[in-house]
């Protein structure tokens, strides 16, 4: 971790060599292209946008806890529900994600780096810069209503009402802009995933032999290439609109609002795997580990991501079911959104079949998978519920449906991204998180998570739509959002006592060594951190477990693969 | 301590793995024909919806002479990087000098018909749906050939200087996919745009 | 709260028979529509519970069963690397269950997008606006806002009402959860639904798609009357507005501010179509599409400051004086 251009602290003495530490320390940080500090990068900047996203949330909930409550105006309610969206998927969970994609592909491939670490470097400055604009939004300018033009038009941006004529403002355009740019830099991680997975494996490593992780980081960098794109295009035919008097969207001109929604939701459906499907590839190297088995059915678990893929761009109109589609268009997305369902349910089938006759071991990496799996379920199935066309005419864009995505996005994501920060965290850092202070994050976590997710469910049965800042006293449906309310500060409190473990097991934590959880992937098998070379020699392998096969010289995988 | 390796020795066959360079030009252009083709998908949703103005067959003139242009710049960057294969860099600078001159000419085609459009006929992205989408889809088109021409025109100033070798003919190669797939692209635009949409 | 979730047990008879001490919820269907999402509601919620109790009881099972006890030897357990016919099953099962839940759904889909309208149904056109809802009925020539009514519908001899959805800016949704599931309001495109309630009474509802800042105060009423209440409701929106010389300075405070520009009053100069129609203004128990009753003194604030009551919303204060807006209150309190 030394540069080699700037003077070395210690030839300085320890005067000056404070100053000068940090000043090359942030250096090379900034012109780093090394993956593993990108990867840092990415988790360390998402955590703090974790943080403001998690703000939004309880402002809203504070307004909503009880009816007719005036703690914010209509119009911050507006930016809040739409900031909160945009944050958390374009800065928090998809550079959540590429950072540990960033940090472990090129270690678990058993290579040096990603396959292009200067566009590495490009693609994350993008997405930050991206994030850092859409929060100028805030304070650039005093916008319509005098509450700064951050984005109100919800975080799908529906047309018309992003038209000049409608959004006179510049929200709709710090939106459009900021995740333009980000798109960008998405989509340079993309091409590095992928091309680095398919270029960049190290000897023996047929793509038999990947880690699931691998497998399933380069199903989401393919999925990356052909979904954000088609955001990209509608946001510039959105500014053509805007700016160049274009009518794509514009309905007086007899364009059609239908088809924002159509390019939007082929984007927003396969994002949501983009999403979900990292958060597997967690699962899939954690339970194994604390199973003290191999994954059940390996090729089925590849087979079934990648048929998720294929799947997941065929079904984007079941977000559309109430917009007016003949009869048998709604079928076709009906059958598809169901069918989607099944490759899925196989992969839960599958980390059932890893954890059955093996040993567990409930430590938090382990309670935070097995969290996953139950609400995952749940999740999934009131996503079948919901595939059903005219349950979805009652309850889509309902409580319901924020119910039900919040529990796949936090019971399922974050859950398997906190047990990743767990598992991987000595990996980078050398020192173990505590496991008291995780336990405890978990427990309140959970309890938090169903309080307020459980009953969510319930006010979209009774009629309650989403994005309304208030509701009346005579809809009943006060004392449930007071529950909501109450379960996110629990949520809050647990997240915090996870931000404290974080910072403090990086001074106090027990030195974690190379291998603390006799795991059996090549990460495992370099120091703890690894050198910024990653391997002194770049490994051969033979199985799926590569250090499974040293263990265990005398029942090796490759015997049985 | 890092070094692993198997415990059973074996004859190490060849471990080839694709072509980093050409790879991520892959992925690059799937990323940006599912861009077009959102495109494709608009100007053909909207034929015939515009409420006003110039229809596609009253204003559109077949850029015929264009299009031979800028299709045979794909056969002249095919030899270009052969010649360069072969350690030819006179050919090479002449094959390439071709590619971008042709490239340009089709750069300049589309400009003064959009000029004639725009100024003579009034006829600009504003005016109608039909409007919007036409200029919007060959409008990326050609934004998509000028990030090809600058590419080129760079390559074009090295190889001057001399500093194009034999040892760079992948990483030209790299480059002339994207030439080949702006040409790919302008197939599609031309097929749709000048030929189903009159 | 827990009150709320009774509701979810009760049968269907009861709600139907009009019994509604808790608040309406999609499980308490009013009208076909309505009805046959529940069934079909039931049915894919058992599936899904059997499901999360098998799959969810495994999982338990194999949490507890499969644990590491703390007087374990520490050897590694035997390594299964999968079972083709478990995988072979558990892909089998999934699917046709997959097959039966899209059969019953398409059949449910059709009946309700594909169904014929009789020659009884009562047709309205319901037009979405930044923040309220225009009603027409064409049959009758009615033009009002906010709260529509229609009657009931006999399974005998049905009377729905088949609706035309349009929208006159942005994208808006119709839900009024025991009637129908949603449909949207979307400009430059025609949309259509129905519902036939079976049951007299009110039943709420509101805006369901964000429409901008004032969403969350587009609220639906549908009243559903008997048939004699229904036809006597429509003679009287069909009159013109009711002349009253006692608030004659009010009518002339109306028609000389810029009020005329956006409101219809049927019968004065009146004609404008960006705001509600007033002709029957009095007729609704709601002011703003359900942000105040429909009182004097909430009329008064209303029109002194809509911004206040309704920040957002597109009608200006017209900055009276209070002689000004006393007179133009009674005036508006007048059109019955």
């Amino acid at each position: 971790m030394v540069s080699q251009s700037l003077p070395h602290a210690g030839e300085f003495g320890r005067e000056g060599a404070r100053g000068v530490l940090w000043l090359e320390r942030a250096h090379e940080w900034v012109v780093t292209v090394d993956h593993k500090k990108i990867g840092l990068m990415y988790i360390a900047y998402s955590l703090v946008f974790l943080a403001v996203g998690g703000v939004e949330a309880m402002l809203m909930r504070i307004q909503l806890a009880v009816p007719d409550a005036h703690f914010v105006s209509p119009e911050v309610f507006n930016e809040l529900f739409t900031m909160h969206g945009t944050t958390m998927i374009f800065f928090v969970v998809m550079p959540l994600l590429f950072g540990f994609a960033n940090y472990l592909v090129p270690l678990m491939i058993g290579a040096r780096d990603m396959a292009f670490p200067r566009l590495n470097a490009f693609s994350f400055w993008m997405t930050a810069f991206g994030g850092l604009l859409l929060y100028f939004s805030f304070i650039g300018g005093s916008g319509l209503y005098g509450a700064g033009s951050a984005p109100d038009v919800g975080w799908w941006a529906y047309a018309p009402l992003t038209a000049k004529a409608f959004s006179r403002g510049h929200s709709t355009d710090y939106w459009t802009l900021a995740l333009l740019v980000s798109g960008v830099g998405s989509i340079g991680t993309a091409v590095n995933l992928v091309t680095t997975v398919l270029s960049a494996r190290c000897r023996g490593m047929t793509l038999g032999k990947m880690p699931l992780l691998a497998w399933l980081n380069l199903v989401m960098g393919g999925m990356v290439l052909g979904a954000i794109s088609p955001l990209t295009a509608a946001q510039v035919m959105l500014c053509v609109d805007r700016y160049l008097g274009g009518h794509f969207f514009d309905t007086q001109a007899g364009g059609s609002a239908v088809i924002w929604m159509h390019f939007f939701w082929v984007f927003g459906h396969p994002e949501v795997y983009i999403l979900v499907i990292p958060a597997f590839a967690f699962a899939s190297e954690i339970i194994p580990v604390f199973s003290r088995k191999a994954i059940f059915g390996y090729p089925v678990m590849v087979a079934a991501t990648v048929g998720i893929a294929f799947v997941s761009f065929s079904v984007w109109a079941h977000h559309m079911f109430s917009v007016g589609m003949p009869s048998y268009g709604n079928a076709f997305f009906v059958f598809s959104s169901m069918l989607v369902g099944v490759p899925t349910g196989i992969k839960i089938f599958n980390w059932l079949g890893t954890m059955w006759g093996g040993k567990i071991i409930f430590s938090t990496p382990m309670l935070f998978c097995i969290a996953f799996l139950f609400q995952f379920l749940i999740g999934g199935l009131t996503g079948i519920m919901l595939a059903a066309a005219p349950f979805d005419w009652q309850l889509n864009d309902s409580y319901f449906v924020v119910a039900h995505f919040h529990y796949i996005i936090v019971g399922a994501i974050l859950f398997t991204i906190f047990a990743a920060f767990y598992y991987w965290y000595p990996k980078f850092t050398g020192r173990m998180m505590s496991e008291t202070l995780g336990k405890w994050h978990f427990w309140l976590f959970v309890i938090g998570f169903h309080l307020t997710f459980d009953f969510m469910h319930i006010p979209g049965i009774l009629g309650m739509p989403r994005r309304v800042y208030t509701y009346m006293p005579d809809r009943g449906w006060g004392e449930l959002n007071m529950i909501v309310t109450i379960g996110a500060f629990v949520q809050t409190v647990a997240v915090l006592i996870f931000v404290v473990n974080l910072i403090r097991s990086y001074f106090v934590g027990q030195i974690a060594g190379n291998d603390p959880w006799d795991a059996w992937t090549l990460e495992w098998a370099t120091t703890s951190p690894p050198p910024p070379y990653n391997f002194a020699e770049l490994p051969t392998v033979r199985s799926r477990r590569p250090l499974w096969d040293i263990k265990h010289p005398e029942d090796p995988d490759w015997k049985y693969e | 301590m890092s070094a692993i390796s198997t415990t059973v020795p074996t004859p190490e066959p060849p471990w080839t793995l694709p072509s980093r360079g050409k790879t991520g030009m892959f992925c690059l252009i799937f990323a940006e024909s599912a861009i077009f083709t959102i495109f494709v998908v608009a100007y053909i949703f909207y034929l015939g919806k515009s409420l006003t103005g110039p229809t596609p067959a009253e204003i559109l003139r077949l850029p015929i002479f264009d299009t031979i242009c800028l299709l045979s710049s794909s056969l002249t960057i095919h030899a270009a990087v052969s010649a360069l294969r072969r350690g030819n860099s006179k050919m090479f600078l002449l094959w390439w000098g071709f590619t971008l001159a042709l490239g340009l000419k089709f750069i300049e085609g589309t400009a003064s018909d959009w000029h004639e459009m725009i100024y003579r006929e009034g006829f600009s992205i504003k005016t109608n749906l039909f409007g919007t989408t036409y200029y919007s889809l060959v409008g990326l088109h050609a934004s998509h050939v000028i990030v090809g021409l600058l590419g080129l025109s760079l390559v074009f100033l090295l190889a001057l200087a001399g500093k194009v070798k034999t040892q760079h003919a992948d990483r030209c190669e790299v480059f002339s996919l994207y030439w080949h797939f702006v040409d790919a692209v302008w197939v599609v635009v031309f097929t749709v745009v000048y030929v189903i949409g009159r | 709260m827990f009150r709320s979730l009774i509701p979810l047990l009760a049968s269907p008879g009861a709600t139907l028979a009009g019994f509604q001490p808790f608040p309406p919820h999609i499980f308490s269907p009013a009208s076909t529509p309505a009805e046959q999402i529940y069934h079909l509601s039931i049915m894919v919620l058992i599936v899904c519970a059997v499901i999360f109790a098998v799959v969810g009881g495994l999982l338990t099972y194999s949490v507890i069963k499969f644990r590491r006890r703390s007087n374990d030897d520490r050897r590694e357990p035997a390594q299964v690397y999968g079972s083709t016919q478990i995988e072979l099953a558990w892909t089998v099962i999934p699917l046709l269950i997959v097959v039966v839940l899209f059969l019953t759904t398409a059949r449910v889909i059709h009946g309700i997008q594909d169904a014929p309208e009789p020659a009884g149904a009562i047709n309205v056109t319901v037009i979405g606006h930044q923040y309220w809802w225009e009603f027409r009925y064409p049959q009758y020539g009615v033009v009002t806002a906010n709260e529509l009514w229609v009657p009931v519908s006999d399974s005998n001899q049905p009377t729905p009402t088949f609706m035309t959805l349009l929208s006159a800016d942005v994208g808006h949704s119709f839900w009024v959860p025991e009637l129908a599931g949603k449909t949207h309001l979307i400009p430059n495109q025609v949309n259509h639904m129905w519902i036939d309630p079976q049951r007299t009474g009110v039943f709420l509802g509101q805006c369901n798609l964000y429409c901008g800042v004032q969403h969350a105060h587009m609220l639906l009423r549908v009243d559903v009357a008997t048939r004699a209440d229904f036809d006597r409701w429509i003679r009287e929106q069909q009159m013109p507005a009711v002349e009253d010389p006692a608030v004659a300075a009010g009518r002339q405070v109306f028609e000389t501010t810029a009020c005329v520009n956006c409101h219809t009053i049927r019968g004065t100069i009146a004609n404008g179509r960006f705001g509600p129609d007033l002709t029957h203004f009095m007729s609704r128990e709601t002011i703003g599409a359900g942000v105040l009753p429909n009182t004097p003194e909430n009329l008064r604030l209303w029109v002194q400051d809509p911004e206040a009551v309704k920040p957002g919303c597109l009608m200006p204060s017209m900055n009276m004086t209070p002689q000004q807006l006393t007179e133009l209150v009674s005036y508006l309190e007048s059109l019955r």
